[in-house]
């Protein structure tokens, strides 16, 4: 939390065209390709700049210094290796069910139901974790995949329904995250919660299944940071949506469902099974995000731990545009805000809340500028 | 118990006959439950409270419209995002785990129905009232005709906009009463006050078949399951009560598509 951080903006922002072109040809894009980056990049930083004035009167309604709020919020965020560190930790579960929400969307389905799955996912990631004690090598994958299964599962039923039925996904999900969370408090309260505790919270997980933290392999971070390996698997499904998306049949049979069903159907690609495993895939990553706080972060399942990853996953999706690399940095810019809000509550009296706000606002915006999604009404029958 | 969701369904059924989906009905709700609250423990007046609270459902329902109408977001993920700006307002300004307990609206004593609260009385009145105004008026079919046949209002001249407005702002003013009503009833705000009931009388509206008798039918049933919760005397733990509306609101769907039509530009 120290250093000027104007300076430093003021001083590189005639070298930006030149950095953009040189990182481009480091990635190899095409000068085309350039235009159209910064093409789809306009309509963002405009709601990104709508959302920034209405933060900024809002906080002046507050009787706040805006430019000391915003400094507060920068510095938070990458004031120090530390910081930034406890931002990308922050970030973690907002990547999974960014990319989750993405992965849905492309194939013309809204997975609002990722809060449900991360609950479901990270319970079975729990329930294992407390029951056995194997190496860490077993037990860590053990927990992982019960997790996926139990999100791909708990997502599959709206997908099936979906397919067999033609009920819109949008009412399901939203019904199954209730259900999901009824559901795992129930179990903590009723079965699993841990003697002699009052927080309804199940025992701790074995030692074995905790996420190694990532100060342990690099000496620089400090030792205290919880950033831990979950950050790595995040950025591992990041690469995995955009291979699958680009590269694989799977992928181009996903995006074609979501483009062109009747497309897609006269090319013999069956929509139904299409759509039941794309939801599959998109509870999968989702439930990661539960992993990522029962073994990264509390090493125990809390009953109604998430503060709506699932939902902010929605925000990082749109803000991304769907693009898996697009939506790692959204997912980090609202981990970013998520722990920069946290410090501007402490240091002033602009309350956190303020942040799921912006988020709502920039949702809307975003929606109203550019967002179009294939999509019928709620009752769509296939 | 169906009360509120009936409202909410009621509004349902104006915004979606005029091509407009409206899943922000839990976000009126949420944000008129904490507007009733908020002026009732202002002005000391229940009837006070439920202006406020009508007044900040219909503002909300306003931005919904605007987004998705004139500036043509998505309606769902509009929708979604009016349920998340309710959150973020209602939380924001109400920092603490309840409200001040607040007074509740004036309880009518009807001779053969027994005492409730008026709104109960009044939402019958308003399904016979949305019946009658659909179905019966002019106007009513201008609206229906917002959803159904664009091509239809545009040769009379009219304007689909207008309608889908008109339809978007009454579900706001009636899932608002809905949202006043959990709040009299509860005579204080708490978050997740609505619990779901804006989406579960979506639901209702597709059961109904976009009619409003048979929504607020529907609605009866989603409440009769909502009622089961209190019902203490079987050995079930709370929790599993507490999905039994989620549950009956998927088999529902399920069992009721294809079966029941949406209007024909629904969404578009």
């Amino acid at each position: 939390m120290n250093g000027h951080p104007n300076n430093t903006i003021s001083h590189t922002s005639p070298v930006l065209p030149f950095v953009i072109v040189i990182m481009a040809r480091i990635l190899s894009i095409s000068r085309p390709q350039i235009t159209r980056i910064l093409r789809a990049g306009l309509p963002i930083a405009f709601a990104l700049g709508i959302v920034i004035v209405l933060n900024s009167l809002i906080i002046g309604m507050l009787g706040q210094n805006v430019l000391e709020v915003y400094r507060i919020l920068v510095l938070s965020a990458f004031g120090s290796l530390d910081d930034f560190g406890y931002v990308l930790f922050n970030a973690t579960p907002l990547i999974f069910t960014g990319l989750a929400v993405t992965i849905a969307f492309k194939c013309g389905l809204f997975n609002i139901g990722c809060e449900g799955q991360l609950y479901v996912g990270g319970f079975a990631a729990a329930w294992v974790g407390f029951h056995f004690n194997f190496p860490a090598i077993i037990l860590i994958p053990l927990c992982v995949l019960a997790a996926m299964v139990a999100g791909a599962g708990w997502a599959a039923v709206a997908g099936i329904l979906k397919a067999k039925f033609g009920v819109h996904e949008v009412i399901n999900t939203i019904m199954m995250n209730f259900i999901a969370i009824a559901l795992t408090s129930y179990l903590v309260a009723e079965i699993y919660q841990e003697a002699g505790q009052m927080t309804p919270q199940t025992p701790p997980i074995s030692d074995t299944a905790h996420l190694p933290r990532i100060a342990t392999f690099l000496a620089f971070i400090p030792k205290s940071n919880p950033l831990n390996v979950a950050f790595l698997l995040a950025l591992l499904v990041t690469l995995f949506c955009q291979f699958f998306l680009k590269r694989t049949q799977y992928g181009y049979e996903l995006k074609l469902v979501g483009d062109a069903p009747e497309v897609a159907t006269y090319g013999g690609v069956h929509v139904g099974a299409v759509t039941v495993w794309t939801m599959m895939l998109s509870g999968a990553i989702a439930s990661l995000a539960g992993v990522w706080d029962v073994m990264g972060y509390r090493h125990r399942f809390l009953d109604n731990f998430s503060p709506g990853f699932g939902y902010t996953g929605i925000a990082a999706a749109l803000l991304g545009r769907n693009h898996p690399y697009a939506v790692l940095f959204a997912a980090i810019l609202l981990g970013a805000l998520n722990k920069g809000a946290l410090d501007v509550e402490i240091w002033t009296n602009v309350p956190r809340e303020l942040f799921l706000i912006i988020q709502a606002v920039l949702i809307l915006c975003l929606a109203s500028i550019q967002f179009k999604w294939h999509a019928g009404p709620l009752s769509k029958t296939t | 118990m169906s009360t509120p969701l009936a409202l909410a369904g009621l509004g349902g059924v104006y915004s979606e006959r005029s091509g407009v989906v409206n899943i922000a009905l839990e976000g009126i709700m949420l944000i008129s439950a904490f507007g009733y609250v908020i002026g009732t423990s202002a002005s000391g007046s229940a009837w006070a409270g439920l202006l406020i609270g009508i007044g900040f459902g219909t503002a909300i329902a306003l931005v919904h419209a605007i987004a998705s109408i004139s500036f043509r977001a998505d309606q769902i993920v509009s929708g979604v995002a009016i349920n998340f700006l309710a959150i973020g307002v209602t939380e924001f300004l109400n920092r603490k785990a309840t409200s001040p307990r607040v007074e509740g609206l004036t309880q009518w004593n009807l001779p053969l129905f027994g005492s409730y609260s008026c709104l109960v009385y009044i939402t019958l009145l308003l399904t016979v009232g949305t019946h009658v105004f659909l179905f019966k008026t002019p106007w009513g079919l201008r609206l229906r005709a917002a959803g159904e046949s664009t091509e239809a209002l545009n040769m009379l001249g009219l304007s689909r906009a207008r309608w889908q407005y008109i339809g978007v702002m009454a579900s706001g003013v009636l899932a608002g009463l809905g949202g006043c009503f959990l709040a009299s009833e509860a005579h204080y705000f708490t978050k997740g006050i609505t619990a779901g009931r804006g989406y579960v009388a979506l639901a209702a509206v597709i059961f109904g078949n976009w009619t409003p008798y048979k929504t607020a039918a529907a609605c009866l049933l989603f409440g009769f399951a909502n009622a089961l919760q209190l019902e203490s005397r079987w050995q079930i733990p709370s929790q599993l009560l507490q999905c039994l509306p989620y549950l009956l609101t998927m088999v529902v769907l399920v069992g009721v598509i294809g079966k029941s039509k949406p209007p024909a530009s629904l969404g578009k």
